[in-house]
């Protein structure tokens, strides 16, 4: 019973976030809206026992993600509004579009519930008896190892490829030059010199 | 227990959400870049509504490697925002057209 209400009420908040981020004026809602999709749809992961992937949502997607567009949408001096000048014009062919879809992937998926689907094989049954992030560590570091190693290198690349996108020389600066220091010796910038009584110091 | 076609539904909904966004919000090209968060979040509900109710848990490794991707191609797409507002001052998708494409 509270899982149904549960459920229904991360439902129904993903929904409406999700509704709210596409419709939303200022992006910086847009950007509010999503990171409160992203935390129900990772209740309704919760809610049917996928942990591990619940965190990995709120951590990845609210801490990184949504902070990264926050971040970008406020880097920029834009005007939005003038960006939404031409709404009205795809709203009719944008909902129709999206309305068509959802009817048929909705009789898509009870025309799967109409038939029986039975899996003959499972490559990694779920343990009730092990915890979810046990059970995921152990098939991650096992048999998708090599899959794990190359997510990794998506990630490496993905964090070089926008360090070298977005980084410019800037020239103009006056940057300290920490080599120079240090190979600076006294001699070549002091001079000591012993002027005599009533003379000044020629510089 | 909730049924797995209630997680299928939810999901559809999410995904369309996610496609219309990206008609609704044609010139806004940071919107749209939130959209197709949106469509790849509704995957991941989908994975792990599977890999839940058939008892199998490679749904929600795949799931783990939906959200790297996500991830790789939010920081490229952003990067790219980026140095295209640097050059334009805009980020109005309909002046994307140095390139004649």
């Amino acid at each position: 019973m509270i899982q149904a209400i549960a459920f229904y009420l991360f439902a129904a908040i993903v929904i409406l976030a999700g509704a709210m981020t596409i419709s939303s004026r200022n992006p910086v809602h847009s950007v509010m809206w999503l990171i409160l999709a992203f935390f129900n749809a990772a209740g309704l992961m919760v809610l049917v026992g996928a942990e591990f992937i619940a965190m990995l949502l709120v951590i990845v997607y609210v801490g990184a993600v949504a902070v990264l567009f926050l971040f970008v949408v406020m880097m920029m001096d834009i005007d939005f509004a003038q960006l939404r000048t031409e709404v009205a014009r795809y709203a009719a062919i944008g909902l129709g579009l999206g309305a068509l879809l959802a009817v048929e992937v909705m009789i898509a998926a009870f025309a799967w519930n109409s038939g029986k689907v039975h899996l003959g094989r499972r490559v990694a049954p779920i343990d009730p008896a092990m915890p979810n992030i046990q059970a995921l560590g152990h098939l991650l570091y096992s048999r998708y190892l090599f899959l794990f190693e190359a997510a990794g290198f998506i990630l490496l690349v993905a964090m070089i490829g926008a360090i070298v996108l977005t980084h410019r020389e800037r020239t103009g600066t006056r940057p300290q030059n920490v080599s120079r220091q240090v190979a600076r010796r006294p001699e070549d910038a002091t001079r000591n010199v012993k002027p005599p009584v009533g003379q000044g110091v020629e510089l | 227990m909730i049924g797995l076609i209630h997680y299928l539904v939810v999901s559809a909904i999410l995904f369309t959400l996610g496609a219309a966004g990206i008609f609704l919000n044609r010139r806004n090209l940071i919107v749209i870049l939130m959209a197709i968060e949106l469509i790849l979040l509704s995957v991941n509900i989908n994975l792990v509504a599977f890999s839940a109710y058939l008892g199998d848990l490679v749904g929600q490794v795949f799931a783990m490697f939906v959200l790297t991707v996500a991830a790789g191609e939010a920081a490229i797409g952003l990067a790219i925002l980026v140095i295209y507002y640097r050059g334009r001052g805009t980020i109005a998708t309909d002046d994307v057209n140095r390139m004649k494409g």
